[in-house]
């Protein structure tokens, strides 16, 4: 019985090529573009998400200044307020995971024949575990190597590209930096870009101490450019964030109503509500795209009021010799139906074929799922039962009689 | 007379809607046929005939009045009860042969089981079986297009033959034939009412109705004569 309404509904559909064809491209358009903009929007998601998780979970920044000079505030991170001590004081609060004392700058290495600008971080240990950075050949220096300001350094993919080539194992060479000999102790992992899309490779983690006296010299003993700090999990983040400003105003002999010299950042809140943009962003696109599936359903039911006011006199004739009424309800249903789901499969196609040409043409990061293929199917069968139930009523309601008489 | 009826309509009234209220088509009509008999209904155009063949074929409901078909009373019948009746008990052969353009002649005639959830091998063997025995064996997969008017009303025949009904309900079956084929679509019902189908036809063409043994004629809504044909006795007779 099914199978025979299947068989007809197929050939129903074949009945008139070119007007099925053009019924279907509203549900091939609508599905196609969910599917698109569903891939685009999870691309960018992911990419922030990964942004996001290579930075590190629940994150803070605590960075020096802003300096003030007769008045003039300048630029944070340009005054030596913070030093190592601030950091050990940091990591006896509550709550806190791990605490990374920061100073960097800009150094020209050279290796060989080559030579590179880059950036230059110098960290404790502590540094990796926070950042959730690891080292993939080699190793990482450890607390002695800063307490002795050993010139040890660890090379970012960026760095080994340049400088070393794809011929040379960097482990265990010795590069100048600034003139300086360095023994590359390890090469880090690939951290890819940042959400501002700053490259995160192009670097080298030296001691902290290394840095201080042999690289950037010059500073006032034991000062740091900025902490990071990782509270032990987002609950506490309030509440670490607050500790570590009374902690500071004290060290530092901050009164009430002045200006701090130091300023604590959430990294964490700002990636955030990057991640959030990104989800609205994703969740605006398929509500756009959705509207046509919409537009397509209607159409559907448009030309479902044309098929059954055409074939009055084919129902009249499934009535007299013997069709139910919801045999008739079923056929129409099943025609309706067939069409928004053999669109829909076109459609996904489709919008797979549109969503990898996106990734060709611009190297945005796409994400097809089976998740969204799935929600575009049920709803394009949902579309079809709910569009196609009006007309395929309306069939089964017909009066045998007059529907006989139908020219 | 105990011979079983297949139809028995007694005091049947049916009226419709107007502007100026109910119209009366159909006044106090009593009829009983039998199994195996052979009717040609007649009368003018407005007689009340075709609302009269609607009521008999289940399409349509009486005002008032029962009406007993195969020993089941049919008004106050649910619609799907309806729709079995239609399916199993009656075969319908339309003027215009109605039957569906874009199926081949096998679906058409396998139609009906479709709608009585017969498994297709056997829709498929018992709608060959009928369109050789109307002669349209070696047309199995044509389509009704392809085949001449009498050909075609040979498949309704077929299609209307396919359930085994108890009746078969025929509204001006040959008027849109010439006589010759006529004669043959004619002959056909012939045979089948020898094989003890009973035939109810509608038709307004005499030499038509003296196929039948038995003529029932309408008018304004009422039977104003129902004989025998002189050529054929038949026993069994209401009235």
């Amino acid at each position: 019985m099914f199978s025979a309404m299947l068989g007809e509904a197929w050939h129903a559909m074949g009945a008139n090529r070119l007007r099925t064809f053009l019924t279907m491209l509203g549900m091939v358009i609508g599905v196609g573009a969910v599917v698109l903009m569903m891939a685009i929007g999870q691309g960018a998601e992911a990419s922030v998400k990964r942004s996001i998780s290579a930075m590190g979970s629940n994150l803070f920044v605590v960075l020096s200044g802003p300096p003030r000079v007769a008045g003039v505030r300048s630029a944070t991170g340009n005054a030596p307020s913070l030093n190592v001590k601030d950091a050990d004081a940091i990591a006896e609060l509550n709550d806190v995971a791990g605490v990374a004392p920061v100073t960097m700058g800009k150094a020209q290495i050279v290796y060989a024949s080559n030579n590179w600008n880059t950036d230059i971080i110098g960290t404790t240990p502590s540094y990796f575990d926070v950042r959730s950075w690891s080292v993939t050949a080699g190793y990482a220096f450890s607390d002695s190597d800063v307490r002795s300001a050993t010139r040890v350094a660890l090379v970012g993919k960026t760095v080994v590209q340049n400088v070393f080539g794809d011929d040379v194992d960097p482990v265990g060479q010795t590069i100048r930096i600034n003139q300086r000999p360095f023994v590359v102790l390890g090469v880090l992992a690939t951290k890819g870009q940042t959400l501002d899309g700053r490259d995160q490779d192009d670097t080298i983690i030296v001691p902290l101490t290394t840095a201080q006296r042999k690289l950037f010299g010059n500073q006032l003993p034991g000062s740091v450019r900025q902490i990071i700090v990782q509270a032990s999990s987002d609950k506490v983040m309030g509440m670490v964030e607050e500790a570590m400003n009374g902690l500071l105003n004290q060290r530092h002999n901050i009164r009430e109503g002045t200006d701090s010299d130091f300023s604590v950042r959430n990294l964490t809140a700002i990636a955030n509500s990057a991640a959030e943009t990104a989800r609205t962003m994703s969740l605006l696109l398929g509500a756009i795209a959705s509207v046509s599936l919409l537009v397509g359903g209607i159409g559907i039911m448009n030309i479902m009021l044309v098929s059954v006011t055409e074939r009055t006199r084919e129902i009249g004739i499934r009535m007299a010799i013997g069709a139910r009424e919801r045999d008739i309800l079923l056929q129409f249903l099943l025609e309706a139906v067939m069409i928004s789901i053999v669109g829909c499969l076109i459609g996904i196609v489709i919008g797979v074929g549109g969503a990898i040409l996106v990734n060709f043409l611009t190297q945005a990061e796409i994400i097809v799922s089976t998740d969204s293929m799935l929600i575009a199917f049920s709803v394009a069968a949902t579309i079809g039962i709910f569009f196609g139930f009006y007309p395929a009523r309306k069939a089964a309601k017909l009066n045998p009689i007059e529907a006989l008489r139908y020219q | 007379m105990t011979q079983k009826s297949v139809i028995e309509v007694s005091h049947l009234y049916k009226a419709y809607q107007t502007a100026a209220g109910p119209f009366p088509v159909l006044k106090d009509v009593n009829l009983r046929i039998n199994q195996g008999e052979y009717v040609a209904i007649m009368g003018p155009s407005g007689s009340g005939k075709s609302t009269f063949m609607n009521i008999l074929g289940c399409l349509d409901m009486p005002t008032s009045g029962t009406y007993v078909l195969d020993g089941h009373a049919v008004a106050g019948m649910e619609a799907n009860a309806v729709a079995g009746v239609r399916n199993q008990t009656i075969g319908f052969v339309f003027q215009g042969f109605n039957l569906l353009a874009r199926s081949s002649l096998l679906d058409n005639v396998a139609l009906p089981l479709v709608y009585s959830r017969i498994e297709k091998a056997e829709r498929h063997a018992r709608a060959k079986v009928l369109l050789e025995k109307v002669g349209l064996g070696r047309h199995l997969h044509s389509h009704p297009n392809q085949i001449s008017g009498g050909q075609q009303q040979r498949v309704a025949i077929a299609r209307a033959l396919v359930n085994n009904p108890r009746l078969i309900l025929a509204d001006e079956p040959t008027g849109n034939l010439d006589s010759v084929t006529s004669e043959e679509i004619m002959a056909l019902f012939g045979q089948l009412n020898k094989e003890g189908i009973t035939i109810v036809l509608v038709t307004h063409e005499h030499d038509i109705a003296d196929h039948a043994k038995r003529q029932v004629r309408f008018l304004d809504g009422e039977i104003v004569q129902d004989t025998l044909s002189a050529a054929v006795p038949v026993d069994g007779v209401a009235q």
